[in-house]
């Protein structure tokens, strides 16, 4: 560390320095302004990968810094991963302060939370795109790109429906207890409301977790001697329900409906290997992806955003397939 | 206020509180776990059948082989809260490296006898580096544990590149045994659980190695001054964990035949509430296999039963789950 006697001089550089740092961070927002019109430094916030999910939500992430910085030269993308919300609020300051963002596109930790923090960041200039989990205020966003949940619940509903004649018994899995899953639970349920020979037994939660799924799906299994189809709502989840369901030697089962469109099941899928997934409904972290090249394009030219765009989720089935299929993410 | 209860706990020697003690201490998990089975078999008829009950013991042998370990640990004065994130990071290692093998084009019943043999190995190392840092390197095991808690589900993610490690098919195929088949009616993972738990009952009254545990954890600067190797014992639990973490993992592998970030969340959790709901002291000195057995197992019929009746909302589940942890607990104390 600093020699005593050399003290004096590095300390008074400290604080010249720190003078002017907080200077240029008052004038920092106008400078931002006077910038060349077209120059476009984006900030991205994503949790960080601890699960399947999340694990492709950071490799869209890079990919699409990858591509961008390639075709746009006056682009820069900066991406920042969060364990948890306290971190990534405090990496949106670093964002803001020491990368000098003009533009940002988060996915937010939890909604609540993040509120604040990105008010903050829009009141400094920032222009603010909102991915997925979205705010509680959404004054604090400029636009907003989200997956399709109500499309998540009801893709999947009209497709067993369809499958099943109208007619049968069917056993759903949940993810976590959020307003999410309710929103995907409530558009299943809608569809159901038209089909009264088809009886929903149960909806229990697996937490979007194989262990948890497989135990749920065993103790289903365990309790009605009769299943047509099992909404699993989500590929990690259905490979719970399939393992279970061999272990039984249960045949009644027709159908295993997942969601979200993970590689593994996708690849099923087009090959045919289980006459059980016949089906899925795309939800991938690949909307990361677009928000950002939807934000950095639209500012390169000056552009907005609508305020709100919702990728679609569609169904997949053996012929389309292949367009869902990407080999090189982890998810 | 009666004089006993304030300071018998932790000072009197194991052997003290043996007798009479223990076997009144594991009432309060067994007498929870014959009211669960109760209002199981009345809540749905197919509860009390073979198959679900051996569902049920077969979800436990992962949890149980684990506290089992911890039991041992827990006993004498420590704790471990990285068990489920070496769980997953085993797993993961263990797929890999299973993989690795397998392209070699060995055979694959041998590719799995290596990736089992690899997970025990793994698991004794990872219990030699706890109990080294913790003797050796005097830091507590909360905080020594809590790092590698970190530090395993990290690697994990990062090996698995946030995603889902996977086991190829014909290894699959190969190993799928170890967790589906059944030895006179009953799956293999039971059959290693009722081996562990035994062995670990062995050790715990039988050898002197138990007694030293009980020892260490009653009081340590006793045990020293009785002239037992306490840092030996210690790291040795602590590798003995190691060794049944492994064993668990190298059942659950071939279930789902995949590791994944989230795989073994919260089972350090579920491992001790195991152990101390099983009757075992948390600042450690006495407690047993058989309750930390009926522990285990009485956890997962809570949430077996949560399954296969829908009375309670499903939001109220974890709330279940935790009030009877509680009431089991206070039968414990009140037997005292």
């Amino acid at each position: 560390m600093t020699h005593p006697t050399t003290c004096p001089t590095p300390r008074r550089t400290a604080l010249l320095a720190t003078a002017a740092a907080a200077a240029l961070l008052a004038l920092a927002p106008a400078a931002r302004a006077q910038a060349p019109a077209g120059t476009v430094n984006l900030g991205v916030a994503i949790p960080a990968a601890t699960h399947g999910f999340t694990g492709g939500i950071v490799w869209w992430a890079n990919e699409a810094k990858k591509e961008l910085e390639k075709t746009h030269k006056n682009l820069k993308v900066t991406i920042k991963t969060a364990a948890n919300a306290g971190e990534q609020a405090n990496q949106l300051q670093d964002l803001v302060t020491a990368n000098k963002i003009n533009a940002l596109v988060i996915f937010p930790f939890e909604s609540a939370a993040l509120t604040k923090p990105v008010q903050q960041v829009k009141g400094k200039g920032v222009y603010v795109t909102v991915v997925d989990r979205g705010l509680t205020d959404t004054s604090a966003q400029d636009a907003y790109v989200a997956g399709d949940n109500t499309a998540f619940g009801k893709v999947p509903a009209d497709y067993i429906a369809k499958a099943l004649g109208g007619k049968g018994n069917v056993v759903a899995l949940r993810g976590i207890a959020t307003t999410l899953d309710n929103e995907r639970m409530d558009a299943f349920n809608a569809v159901m409301k038209g089909y009264p020979d088809i009886k929903l037994l149960d909806a229990k939660y697996a937490n979007w977790n194989r262990d948890d799924a497989f135990k749920v799906m065993q103790d289903y299994l365990t309790r009605f001697k009769q299943i047509d189809a099992v909404w699993a709502a989500d590929d990690d989840m259905a490979v719970g329900v399939l393992k279970a369901i061999d272990q039984a030697k249960r045949t009644d089962i027709k159908l295993v409906f997942g969601g979200a469109g993970a590689k593994g099941m996708v690849k099923t899928l087009m090959d045919g290997a289980d006459p059980r997934i016949q089906a899925n409904v795309s939800y991938s972290p690949k909307f990361i992806y677009d928000a950002i090249k939807l934000t950095a394009e639209a500012r390169l030219k000056g552009d907005k955003l609508p305020p709100t765009t919702i990728i679609p989720s569609v169904l997949i089935t053996k012929d389309n397939a292949k367009d869902f299929y990407f080999p090189n993410s982890p998810f | 206020m009666p004089p006993e209860p304030v300071s018998t706990d932790k000072t009197a020697p194991p052997q003290g509180r043996r007798g009479g003690g223990s076997r009144l201490h594991g009432l309060g998990p067994v007498l929870g776990l014959a009211l669960l089975l109760v209002a199981g078999t009345l809540l749905n008829s197919d509860f009390a059948s073979f198959d679900n009950l051996m569902n049920v013991l077969t979800r436990t042998a992962f949890i149980g082989i684990i506290a089992v370990g911890m039991c041992f640990v827990i006993i004498s004065g420590g704790i471990d809260l990285s068990v489920g994130s070496m769980a997953a990071l085993i797993a993961g290692c263990v797929i890999l490296l299973m993989n690795a093998l397998g392209e070699q084009g060995l055979q694959p019943v041998l590719v799995v006898a290596l990736g089992m043999g690899f997970a025990l190995l793994l698991g004794a190392l990872f219990g030699l580096a706890h109990g080294l840092l913790i003797t050796r390197g005097r830091i507590e095991p909360f905080i020594v544990t809590l790092g590698t808690l970190g530090i395993f589900r990290a690697y994990l993610t990062y090996f698995s590149n946030g995603g889902a490690i996977t086991l190829d098919n014909a290894l699959s195929d190969a190993y799928s045994p170890v967790y589906y088949a059944a030895l006179l009616g009953v799956p293999v993972p039971v059959w290693v659980f009722v081996a562990v738990a035994a062995l670990g009952g062995l050790i715990l009254n039988r050898t002197a190695y138990g007694r030293y545990v009980q020892a260490i954890g009653s009081n340590e600067q006793v045990a020293r001054y009785a002239a037992v190797d306490v840092d030996r014992i210690k790291v040795l639990t602590y590798v003995l964990l190691g060794v049944c973490v492994g064993m668990a993992t190298l059942l659950y592998v071939p279930r789902l035949g995949s590791a994944s970030p989230t795989t073994g969340l919260l089972w350090e959790l579920e491992a001790i509430a195991a152990v101390i709901v099983g009757g075992t002291a948390l600042k450690g000195g006495a407690g047993s296999i058989t309750g930390t057995v009926v522990g285990a197992i009485l956890l997962s019929v809570i949430s077996n039963i949560l399954n296969l009746t829908s009375i309670i909302s499903v939001y109220l589940n974890a709330a279940v789950q935790g009030f009877v942890i509680i009431v089991v607990a206070f039968l414990q104390r009140r037997r005292r």
